[in-house]
């Protein structure tokens, strides 16, 4: 049996991950601590700018320190608002159409992201998707430490974590299918027999001609 | 006696002149040689659109369009792709001109709900500046893309069920033509197989009804299909049409274009070499000269950028069978030159243009399908070749491929042809998993790629020439991995490769040089017996 692994944002997303954290950092309690959640952030800035240039991995981590001292029960709760207000309109046009033709293949649609559990799953449930592989904040007495609880869903960590997903559940990867848009997805992609670049960037374009993989515009409407 | 348009070589016969993909190189072929060039252009219509208004005014088998019409009525006009005319004509195109004729006679009719659909079916979706090409600026600008659209063959929920013939063959189609009070059909006919039923049955279908007759099994039984008569593609075509058009109520319009290919400064190579002037064999010189110091991708550029000159000969509209008996006239009349007995060796050059490159380059499958598909074909009566001849043909076989149009055509030449080249063990092992794969479906749907399964059909087009032929040899080949993937031989030069053919050909071999493009048909009369007296 084949599966088909999906990265989110950008692939089936407009957002990235910074949209929905924003969202957390302006619905605080008080305007008061929006304002310090902010101004937080500002200050962060130039640190996320280095990571990023850096590699994902660094970025994810550097951009979760941000929810450090969030309630478990606030992130949990305003999870579904997030999916509603941030996630679902920025849904491409053609995801749940990809999505659905991996479901009438028998394919298990796995979700392979860098973002956080509690928002992948309300969406993995709107696109019609399996399975979530994603990253999971570390609490202490229900409170976010602003750490991820290893492995970190982000570059070569995918492909890993792929392979475990496969093993598990009988997979073929020769047979299955992933779909990314950024080149630090390459070695998640290059773990099975059918990648394909989706809305790709300029280095993730290159290598697909290269390679010869198929190249989709999701965010074109038919 | 024969016909002006063939030529039998003699030693003192200067050398041919043959497209090798976007090159032109000059070949010798031996004397006796016999070379079967196309017939000079058929004259064009004097007003093309006084000819339009006639044809819809006074219609085959049907009343005029003008008599169809009623306010409030539902109308689908749909139109062929830009696969035809090859290369495309020079604006305005003809479906410009019958287009906007129509829309007028709509307005004047007090018809405000119609829609226009490129009848693409699986084949990739027109950019936005190629429709502006064929329609024109005053209708693109109009009506794309809301009411001027391609259309999507897998956009499911927007198909209809038709019916089935007496064989169980299911017509799917769009379902806007399904539920529309009429359905215009602006075709323009390059060639025999074109129009008739393939207009609306094919153009508007999807991959379900596709399948009774793109497969191996009927492809082998075309002899040839660019004969209807005697083409079982073009049977099952009509039976489906047939019960398209007891359900659809069309008025089909359909056009012919003569072959002139070239404009005037390149009209030359319409010609006998010999019949050259000083003039136009220095003007071939100096293009020769010009392109071998052109990089690739810019001639090929330079080829696209330059439209046809192409004349319409004929419009015939009404019923779909009823017109389409005058389109296939004209057609035959345009390209057919007849030819006596068969070649044991058919030489020809491929060009660098096909109905699925379209601006893009023209990868190894399409050489295929140009060789052993439409080469092959280009008959009525019995093959140009010998059952077990050989093909000889020139092209760089490049291994290059279009990324955006032919992503799926890679995977096939690359995976599926290094473990078969039997057509019915692809169309049994793989088609299946193509015509499902996601990814190249969303590029189908999304971008402007060929539906997965147009890989296969393309292999299928060359099976009656792969299941007649004996041997294809390459001329010219840049690589030997191409040829050798595609079951092809490969020689330096044409006379070697002459060489080689003569090998598994009888004694003093009937060769014969297929000249084109510009489209020349063979019209095979049977050598007369000696003694007998006709």
């Amino acid at each position: 049996m084949a599966a088909s692994y999906f990265d989110v944002d950008g692939t089936l997303v407009r957002t990235n991950l910074v949209h929905p954290t924003l969202f957390y950092l302006l619905n605080q309690a008080t305007p008061a601590r929006t304002l310090a959640r902010l101004g937080g952030a500002l200050l962060r800035s130039p640190k996320l700018v280095l990571a990023e240039l850096r590699d994902r991995r660094a970025f994810n981590e550097e951009l979760y320190m941000l929810f450090r001292g969030m309630s478990e029960d606030r992130l949990h709760a305003l999870a579904d608002e997030v999916v509603d207000k941030v996630l679902r309109p920025a849904i491409y046009p053609g995801s749940r159409d990809l999505i659905r033709r991996c479901k009438d293949l028998g394919h298990a649609v796995v979700i392979c992201s860098g973002a956080l559990d509690f928002l992948m799953v309300p969406l993995a449930r709107e696109l019609g998707a399996d399975e979530v592989i994603a990253n999971r904040l570390e609490f202490h007495d229900r409170i976010a430490s602003g750490r991820m609880i290893p492995p970190v869903v982000a570059g070569p960590t995918k492909a890993l974590l792929i392979r475990e997903h496969a093993r598990r559940n009988g997979h073929d990867l020769d047979a299955s299918f992933a779909y990314s848009d950024s080149y630090s997805d390459v070695p998640m992609l290059s773990v099975v027999g059918h990648p394909s670049a989706v809305n790709p960037d300029a280095a993730l374009e290159r290598l697909a001609h290269a390679h010869r993989w198929p190249v989709v515009h999701l965010d074109r409407t038919p | 006696m024969t016909h002006p348009c063939v030529v039998t070589l003699d030693r003192k016969s200067a050398p041919r002149v043959l497209f090798a993909g976007n090159r032109l190189i000059e070949v010798d072929l031996p004397a006796g040689t016999r070379v079967i060039y196309p017939k000079p252009p058929l004259e064009g219509l004097r007003d093309p659109d006084a000819a339009i208004r006639y044809a819809i005014n006074h219609p085959y088998n049907r009343e005029p369009l003008y008599a169809l019409l009623r306010p409030g009525m539902k109308v689908v006009i749909a139109m062929d792709d830009i696969s035809l005319p090859l290369p495309p004509m020079k604006r305005p195109d003809v479906r410009e001109r019958v287009l906007t004729i129509v829309l007028q006679l709509l307005a004047d009719h007090g018809v405000d709900d119609f829609e226009m659909i490129i009848a693409t079916s699986v084949h990739r979706k027109m950019t936005g500046p190629e429709v502006r090409h064929i329609v024109g600026d005053r209708i693109f600008d109009a009506y794309w893309p809301r009411r001027l659209y391609n259309h999507d063959a897998e956009d499911l929920d927007n198909m209809a069920f038709v019916g089935e013939t007496d064989l169980g063959e299911r017509v799917v189609l769009n379902k806007k033509a399904v539920e529309a009070d009429l359905v215009i059909y602006v075709n323009l006919n390059l060639v025999p197989m074109d129009g008739g039923h393939k207009s609306v049955a094919v153009g508007l279908c999807g991959y379900e009804s596709l399948k009774p007759h793109h497969n191996p099994k009927v492809m082998r039984k075309c002899h040839s299909y660019m004969d209807p008569k005697t083409s079982e593609l073009n049977t099952i075509v009509e039976r489906m049409g047939k019960v398209t058009n007891k359900v659809l109520k069309v008025f089909t319009i359909e056009t012919t274009v003569n072959n002139r290919m070239f404009d005037r400064a390149l009209s030359f190579l319409h010609k006998n070499e010999d019949d050259w002037s000083g003039n136009e064999r220095l003007a071939f010189k100096g293009m020769q000269f010009a392109l071998d110091r052109t990089p690739d991708s810019a001639r090929q550029k330079i080829f696209e950028r330059v439209p046809s000159p192409f004349e319409l000969t004929g419009v015939f509209a009404g019923e779909t069978e009823a017109a389409h008996v005058h389109t296939l006239k004209r057609c035959f009349e345009q390209y057919c030159v007849p030819v006596e007995g068969q070649a044991d060796i058919l030489i020809s050059g491929i060009p660098y243009v096909s109905p699925y490159n379209v601006n893009a380059f023209l990868n190894p499958l399409l050489v295929q399908v140009m060789a052993q598909g439409y080469l092959f074909n280009m008959y009525r009566g019995q093959p140009l070749v010998k059952k077990g001849g050989t093909i000889i043909i020139t092209h760089p076989c490049t291994d290059r491929f279009d990324h955006a149009q032919h992503a799926p055509y890679v995977e096939f030449v690359h995976r599926l042809l290094p473990e078969t080249r039997d057509a019915m063990e692809l169309h049994k092992r793989f088609e299946n998993e193509f015509a499902q794969h996601p990814a190249y479906l969303q590029m189908y749907r999304r971008g402007n790629a060929y539906h997965p399964v147009h890989a296969f059909f393309m292999w299928y087009w060359g099976e009656a020439g792969r299941q007649h032929v004996g041997r294809v040899i390459v001329v010219g080949a840049d690589n030997a991995y191409i040829p050798q993937v595609l079951g092809y031989e490969t020689a330096r030069s044409m006379h070697e490769a002459i060489e080689m053919a003569k090998d598994t050909a009888p004694q003093s071999p009937q060769i014969t040089c297929m000249h084109l493009p510009p489209i020349v048909m063979a019209d095979m009369v049977m050598p007369r017996s000696p003694g007998v007296a006709t």
